[in-house]
């Protein structure tokens, strides 16, 4: 550390709140030596640029601009560090109850992979094609996955790409699973819609970035759960929400009249609401998938195999022709999984409506 | 009418909003209902209902929009809650019911037509009629015979596959009254259900409804607004205004004797002609000889729009009206003609003169 030139800037100059805890009578308190503190967050970053803190004629009472003055003020530093140690004084207690709850994620994902990468391709496109087929029932959306999925493969992205999709697979699924029972249980109660709004509001608004911090504490890089947690967390959302709002929106006169005629609450779910329902829900899906795939990119940071990492190395070694080939490969992708659901969801939505 | 009423309500209050436990004290000391609303920000539904629907009848309910029609029916099968009053079946407190037999009422006792059909959109015509018994756990063969047969008898055959969206609104009904017999319930409960039809499909289903009648003899409590649709229909006839019963009896004698300036209004606008019957207009013989200069003999049931037609108009006559082909009573065409003249106008015009 060459701490030593910084201290003596300090001891020579004279800091700006000197004079309020003086007129307050608490240098005592204080304590005499403010220049024995250690770095302020200031001087912290502008060691790192090379150049000298000088502050302005009148600094913010900021806690590292009081702490100059004063040295039982405690600096912003402490109070990053204090928040560092408690989340690691927490994380043996977190870690007992996440780890076993959140280790089949990362079974499942590891499996996911490498059934995916261990299928031989000559199984695993046509597979991808025949189930198109089956969910979007169009003739074109089919030919556009085979022939860009064909794509991927023949410039050597076939291996990247199986990673992302079985990720998305996994997540995807997760996400459902977990998702619409969460939203039918909110549409059934405005308590619990009222609090879990504010969580879902949050998730979504907090940049995808900021999700993988207080993660990263608690997992380690290595796992696959990592990554998984990141991406359902942001992926899970839309469809809570779309199977919350699905079920309220079904149609009052045709839910009266299956009371009316005695369904009990579990017949009334699986062959009124679910069914009527069903297209918002589709829509969540859909969106969760999207979201999936966005996150996924992102979570190359942490780890995340797949086309992410080679956007990622586009960008950190500046190759830019590997970091656009793989970004296109992520628009295919995106457009496969979204053309695929929406004729998906477009089928149900004709089977109830129209016919 | 000797036999116990099929459905008795027994001093039925409604009360929507947070405290009706609380608004009912005034209202039973007599608040109104736009009172209650602007003092106490609670909306009276129903006031103090006390109505007696008997077996094998149509009770048809008529009001004008707002008037608690809907409120009133879904009582019947507590889709909605009394705020206090009794709702009795078949002498049984439905108030008193557990959830499970409150379900069992409603599999079982009652079924409903509804104004905007409320069919299944994503099941076939077939599967939505057979809703109730699938709901039942019946097996799918009977649930299956049963549909087809009533939807055959409502005209329906050849549409099985279809779905609720590829039929017309009158068609839809259809489905929906079909669903309502293949429950097989004493009860039908119908809130508007033609309603949504227009005049000429509106008329084919009334006809539909009272031909189902004359075979099922159901229990079926009609909701309307209309007063023709009620007048031909109903076998007893309940008038509602902001949720209190205004009148109820036999649709003739509303009809003739109206006992309040609301009805009046109501009646002065119809076909008297085409909905009066004889029996509601004769004199009964009691006892007495049929006339010997009678100009021949009506049915008390006849219109009086027939007999108008069969008399040529000439007022001077008189009928023997007969039931059954037994003589019961004389009808003078001149007071055929007087009953024409609704009481309001008749009043009037004795004002002027
Ligand atoms: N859930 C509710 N909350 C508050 N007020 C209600 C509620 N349901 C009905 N009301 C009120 O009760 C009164 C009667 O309503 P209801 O629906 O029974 O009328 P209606 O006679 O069926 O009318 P319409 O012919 O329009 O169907 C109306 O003043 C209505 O505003
Ligand atoms: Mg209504």
């Amino acid at each position: 550390m060459a701490g030593g030139g910084l201290a003596d800037f300090k001891g020579t100059g004279m800091a700006f709140y000197d004079g309020l805890f003086e007129a307050l009578g608490l240098e005592d308190w204080c304590g005499g030596d403010a220049s024995s503190a250690p770095l302020s967050m200031a001087d912290l970053l502008a060691q790192n640029s090379g150049d000298e803190a000088t502050g302005p004629i009148f600094p913010f009472p900021s806690l590292d601009n009081l702490n100059e003055s004063c040295a039982a003020v405690s600096q912003t530093r402490d109070l990053t560090k204090g928040i560092e140690d408690s989340f690691l004084a927490a994380k043996p207690a977190l870690q007992t109850v996440l780890d076993p709850v959140t280790q089949p994620l990362s079974w499942l994902l590891d499996g996911a992979l490498w059934t995916f990468n261990a299928i031989p391709w000559w199984i695993m496109i046509p597979l991808l094609v025949v189930v198109s087929w089956y969910a979007s029932r169009s003739k074109g959306v089919t030919i556009f996955v085979a022939v860009s999925i064909l794509l991927m493969a023949f410039v050597d992205h076939y291996d990247v790409a199986m990673q992302t999709l079985s990720i998305i697979f996994v997540c995807t699924s997760i996400s459902v699973l977990i998702g619409v029972p969460v939203g039918i249980a909110m549409s059934k109660s405005d308590r619990l819609q009222r609090a879990i709004v504010p969580v879902l509001d949050l998730l979504q608004t907090l940049p995808t970035f900021v999700y993988l911090i207080p993660l990263i504490f608690l997992f380690s890089v290595t796992e696959s759960k990592l990554y998984g947690i990141a991406i359902i967390l942001y992926a899970i959302v839309p469809v809570i929400r779309l199977t919350d709002l699905g079920i309220r929106l079904v149609d009052q006169d045709v839910v009266e009249a299956a009371n009316a005629f005695g369904m009990t609450s579990r017949q009334k779910l699986t062959g009124v609401e679910l069914p009527l329902a069903l297209p918002n829900i589709m829509a969540g899906v859909n969106q969760t998938i999207m979201m999936s795939l966005a996150m996924v990119v992102i979570a190359s940071l942490v780890s995340a195999p797949g086309l992410g990492v080679n956007v990622l190395r586009g960008i950190r070694n500046l190759e830019l022709g590997v970091g656009i080939v793989a970004g296109i490969g992520i628009v295919l992708l995106a457009v496969i999984l979204d053309r695929v659901s929406k004729a998906a969801l477009s089928r149900v939505d004709m089977t109830n409506m129209k016919h | 009418m000797t036999q116990d009423p099929k459905v008795r309500l027994r001093g039925l209050y409604k009360i929507f909003g947070n405290d009706p436990a609380e608004a009912l004290k005034f209202v039973k000391q007599g608040v109104g209902k736009e009172q209650l609303l602007v003092d106490h920000q609670h909306v009276l539904g129903l006031q103090d209902i006390n109505v007696d629907m008997q077996e094998g009848e149509i009770t048809v309910v008529m009001g004008l929009s707002g008037s608690g029609k809907s409120t009133l029916i879904r009582h019947l099968n507590r889709l909605i809650e009394p705020t206090d009053g009794e709702i009795l079946l078949d002498g049984e407190d439905v108030m008193k019911l557990s959830e499970d037999g409150l379900r069992q009422l409603r599999q079982k006792k009652m079924s409903m037509v509804f104004q905007k059909f409320a069919l299944l959109p994503h099941r076939t015509v077939l599967q939505n009629a057979a809703m109730a018994m699938k709901v039942r756990g019946e097996p799918e063969a009977d649930q299956t015979r049963e549909a087809k047969k009533w939807l055959d008898r409502v005209g329906l055959t050849g549409y099985e596959n279809h779905y609720p969206v590829q039929l017309s609104g009158g068609m839809q009904q259809r489905v929906g009254i079909a669903r309502a017999l293949t429950a097989n319930t004493d009860i039908m409960l119908m809130d508007e259900a033609f309603s949504a039809l227009d005049p000429l499909i509106r008329t084919d289903m009334q006809d539909l409804l009272l031909e189902l009648q004359t075979e099922l003899h159901k229990t079926i409590i009609f909701i309307t607004h209309d007063l023709d649709e009620a007048l031909k229909l109903a076998d007893h006839l309940v008038i509602l205004k902001d949720g209190r019963v205004v009148q109820q009896g036999e649709p003739q004698e509303i009809l003739l004797e109206p006992n309040d300036p609301y009805i009046e209004d109501f009646v002065s606008d119809i076909n008297r002609a085409r909905v009066l019957k004889v029996r509601s207009v004769m004199e009964p013989l009691n006892g007495g000889k049929a006339p010997k200069d009678a100009a021949g003999e009506v049915d008390q049931n006849e219109s009086l729009e027939k007999i108008i037609a069969r008399s040529g108009g000439d007022t001077t006559h008189t009928y023997t009206v007969t039931k059954d082909g037994e003589p019961v009573g004389t009808l003078e065409m001149k007071s055929l003609v007087r009953a024409l003249v609704p009481r309001v106008a008749s009043e009037a015009g004795a004002r002027k003169s």
